[in-house]
């Protein structure tokens, strides 16, 4: 086409349109950035997103609420469906208050799941370099470790990004890679179990490094951790000088510069506590439930946790629920598979839960109002 | 043809309770260059945003070339043949001048070779019939400003425009650049093209348009043929005159020196120099206004004082105390108080309460904090009475702040800083959007404060405020103090003029 052609079309679309066609009265949808979030959107989310999948599973040829209701008992008809359920909410839970605690300020951590692995290392490497300790030490040194290589872990994500403003969610993820790597060389290398049959994995840890079971179960003790951390990170969060510096940064960063509250200080400490908390979540996945450190110890908690942060909307108490219900999703994600359905059924259903919570945060700002009011 | 080629009429544009257009008529002839004249905030970066289609208008009439027009977006302006040069630049700085140009295109699929050279020969001919220069191969980022203010222009023309309406287009410019930039408005001119321009620039308005409507305060006040006018006129329609019985208070006994600055240079976003070695003093129980049109330093000088912003050069004494490099908490701590000049954007936190934002400034202390702890019931007694004796009216102490009116944030705010018996309050625009009542309020109160022996530094465009209240007024253009007047023989005429950049007798206005 040549430039004068060109030339004639944008003059002819220069014409004026002429009279705009008047319009009937009625009603239309308008965005309201101010708009309060309704409480019922959480629950309207997980409505909304089993309704979708349960398009996906009549497509299968299955009945929708007969794999619901299967996925439902699996992960709460039973004693067993409920502890293992449980089993899955400690590192879901611990891994959410941690995330939150970033998003809190807008500092997006996906690394959690990196931040776990690394806190399983460590806890690991306690019980590798440090064989002669007395027994009751096991666990403190091992909880301790496990927290620490998990703040270390996030503060590679928070020094970059307070000091050179590198962005968090690139940082955080790639770390995740890394840990994971790591954790592969040590699992088929120096620490795998000779006596192993070449099973990617370390011996099976000392009673004395694992966490203990409620009776009869594979619940451990680290759900005392779990529940531990949402009580103290809510009164953290609710009732010190650093939940209001942490409450302002949320809302305004730039009055909270005016009160001299720094973000750089804030970032560095909520990443430690951050991956702290994933760290914690590592230690007991290792000591609780997996009694060694191993090749896919976790299958995505870290990601998970995302979700199980979002649906409490950030609050520590509200994450207990959530992480249980996921957890359960989970589990009963595996008891669907005797349907002839794939496990993967529990994952489609936590990303369609997280779209359609995300997507509610906009939707819900959307009001009906009469034209021109 | 037709007379004019712009007619608005009653045009009301809103943001919140703030009439940013207070139904403004107006019309350009086809053909002239035609200025908007007025201070920030008067409201023609809005009337140009209606015409162009990005802020729809609450109320009023647009008539283009005679017929009346709906613009609802950039889209249908951009068919009525009016396009606009905005005053930050909306070009994709890694693409050329061709590719920004092309940009947005939809109607050919396969850009060849012959393609671009096609669209290469129209464009270079465009630059030619103007004398608009600039390279066209190379990504735009790497341009003058001048050069990428051209580009501009050229994108207007090739897509078509014949009402061209350029905001602010000399701010940005050199003194070399804007003389060419005058020159091509009467190339354009010629051709036909209608120019609008924003300015508060009257030596330019003075060389470059053919007529000028002053704007204050949302309103057009005057329309005049630049034959018809001088920039002394201009001026005083610019900054509008005294309101008869407005009260001057009483002239207060100013004491030691607060805060004294030698040769504060300080930068501003892009990197440029925002103010160049600029020296003044604050005496307790004064207030010192500094004049000016945005832009030229204010936002920075408050940001240097306050601690928000790095000072690259110079001293801050504070009470005897050199503070130029202390923490932000420290100046607070020392009792440096600050009204924002965005109150929403940097001073409070919208989605949380009155008390959280009350607490902004003395959470530190232990009153509110003790061993870390929140201590409840003393906070929310303490903001409840803080609030009361300020006057804010809100419907509870945790609803969030954004829902309160403009008047109420102000009083909050106020409330915030002025209770912690500051020694030197920096005010930038305290009664920026307040009704009148409101504006009276923050008014009294920057008076008790001066009176109670506290320096105060009130950052203003608005002339008539700075007039009123203070003690001593200095006139910041172009990131230099230009001119200083005391009370009683500050001419309201004359502060005008070096707002607007023209030359005090004897001094040049840098730039």
């Amino acid at each position: 086409m040549t430039g004068r052609e060109t030339t004639a079309k944008s003059a002819g679309r220069a014409k004026p349109r002429g009279f705009p066609a008047s319009r009937k009265p009625g009603y239309e949808i308008r965005y309201d950035p101010m708009g309060k979030a309704v409480w019922w959107l959480p629950p309207a989310s997980i409505a909304a997103a089993l309704l979708a999948c349960a398009a996906l599973i009549a497509m299968n040829g299955m009945n929708p609420l007969v794999v619901y209701m299967k996925m439902a008992r699996g992960a709460f008809g039973s004693a067993f469906g409920i502890s293992e359920t449980l089993v899955k909410a400690i590192p879901l839970l611990l891994c959410g208050l941690g995330v939150a605690v970033a998003y809190r300020i807008k500092v997006w951590n996906i690394g959690a799941e990196g931040q776990l692995i690394a806190g399983a290392i460590a806890a690991t490497a306690a019980t590798v370099y440090l064989p002669g300790l007395p027994g009751p030490l096991y666990i403190p040194v091992m909880t301790a470790a496990g927290i620490a290589a998990g703040a270390v872990w996030g503060l590679l994500t928070a020094l970059p990004r307070a000091y050179f403003n590198v962005n968090e969610l690139i940082t955080s993820l790639m770390l995740n890679y890394v840990a994971l790597l790591l954790l592969d060389y040590l699992v088929f290398g120096p620490w795998r179990d000779p006596n192993g049959f070449n099973f990617p994995g370390t011996p099976v840890f000392a009673p004395e490094q694992q966490l203990m079971t409620f009776q009869g179960t594979r619940l451990h003790y680290g759900l005392l951790y779990a529940l531990a951390a949402a009580a103290i990170l809510w009164f953290a969060l609710s009732k010190t000088r650093w939940g209001y510096e942490m409450k302002l940064l949320g809302s305004n960063p730039l009055a909270a510069r005016q009160g001299g509250i720094g973000f750089k200080r804030h970032v560095t400490l909520v990443m430690i506590v951050s991956g702290g908390l994933a760290g914690l979540a590592g230690m007991s996945e290792v000591s609780g439930v997996a009694h060694r450190l191993m090749y896919g110890l976790s299958p995505g908690y870290g990601y998970t946790a995302i979700i199980v942060a979002w649906l409490a909307k950030l609050n520590p108490w509200a994450m207990i629920p959530t992480s249980v219900f996921v957890g359960g999703l989970i589990v009963g994600g595996y008891s669907v598979q005797s349907l002839g359905l794939p496990s993967s059924l529990s994952s489609m259903l936590q990303g369609a839960i997280l779209i359609c919570l995300i997507a509610g945060d906009t939707v819900g700002k959307l009001r009906i109002r009469r034209k021109g009011e | 043809m037709n007379r004019y080629a712009v007619e608005m009429s009653g045009i009301v544009k809103r943001f919140g309770e703030t009439a940013a257009a207070d139904r403004v008529d107006f019309a350009a002839g086809a053909g002239e260059v035609h200025a908007l004249l007025g201070e920030n905030g008067a409201g023609k970066s809005t009337i140009m945003s209606v015409l162009a289609g990005i802020y729809r208008a609450d109320g009023g009439d647009i008539r283009v070339n005679g017929q009346p027009a709906r613009i609802r977006s950039p889209k249908d302006a951009q068919a009525l043949g009016i396009g606009m040069v905005h005053q930050n630049f909306r070009l994709v700085p890694t693409l050329t001048a061709l590719d920004n140009m092309v940009l947005g295109e939809k109607r050919e699929l396969w850009r060849g070779k012959r393609w671009r050279s096609g669209k290469r020969e129209e464009i270079e001919a465009i630059c030619r019939q103007y004398g608009l220069p600039f390279p066209i191969d190379i990504p735009v980022g790497r341009l003058s400003v001048g050069e990428r203010q051209r580009v501009e222009i050229v994108k207007l023309l090739y897509k078509g425009a014949d009402i061209l309406l350029l905001d602010e287009p000399t701010s940005v410019l050199t003194p070399g650049e804007a003389e060419s930039l005058i020159g091509t408005l009467a190339e354009l001119k010629k051709s036909g093209k209608t120019i609008l321009m924003t300015t508060h620039k009257l030596k330019e308005v003075m060389q470059a348009a053919d007529r000028i409507s002053v704007m204050r305060k949302g309103r057009v006040v005057a329309a005049r043929r630049r034959e018809e006018t001088s920039a002394g006129e201009l001026a005083e329609l610019m900054v509008g005159r005294m309101p008869e019985g407005a009260d001057a208070p009483e002239p207060a006994e100013p004491g030691g020196i607060v805060l004294a600055v030698e040769g504060m240079t300080v930068q501003a976003d892009h990197g440029g120099a925002a103010l160049r070695g600029i020296r003044f003093a604050v005496r307790e129980g004064e207030i010192v206004g500094v004049a000016g049109v945005a832009g030229n330093g204010q936002r920075e000088l408050a940001e240097a004082l306050t601690g928000l912003r790095e000072w690259s050069g110079g001293s801050m004494t504070y009470r005897g105390e050199r503070m130029e490099r202390a923490s932000i908490r420290s100046r607070i701590d020392k009792g440096i108080a600050h009204v924002p000049e965005d109150r929403m954007g940097a001073g409070l936190a919208g989605s949380l309460g009155l008390v959280d934002n009350l607490l902004l400034k003395s959470y530190r202390t232990d009153d509110r904090f003790r061993f870390g702890l929140y201590r409840k019931r003393l906070t929310e007694r303490w903001a409840d009475e803080l609030a009361r004796s300020f006057d804010v009216r809100t419907p509870g102490l945790s609803a969030p702040v954004r829902q309160l009116s403009g008047g109420n944030q102000q009083k909050l705010l106020l409330a915030r800083e002025i209770d912690r018996r500051p020694k030197l309050l920096i005010a930038v625009h305290p009664a920026q959007g307040l009704d009148v009542g409101a504006a009276a309020f923050v008014h009294r109160k920057l008076l008790e404060l001066r009176d109670e022996a506290a320096g105060v530094l009130l950052i203003s465009e608005d002339l008539d405020e700075v007039l009123q209240l203070s003690d001593r007024i200095l006139v910041l253009y172009n990131g230099a103090i230009i001119g200083e007047a005391r009370r009683g023989e500050a001419d309201r005429e004359r502060i005008g003029r070096m707002m607007a950049g023209l030359a005090e007798a004897g001094k040049e206005a840098a730039g």
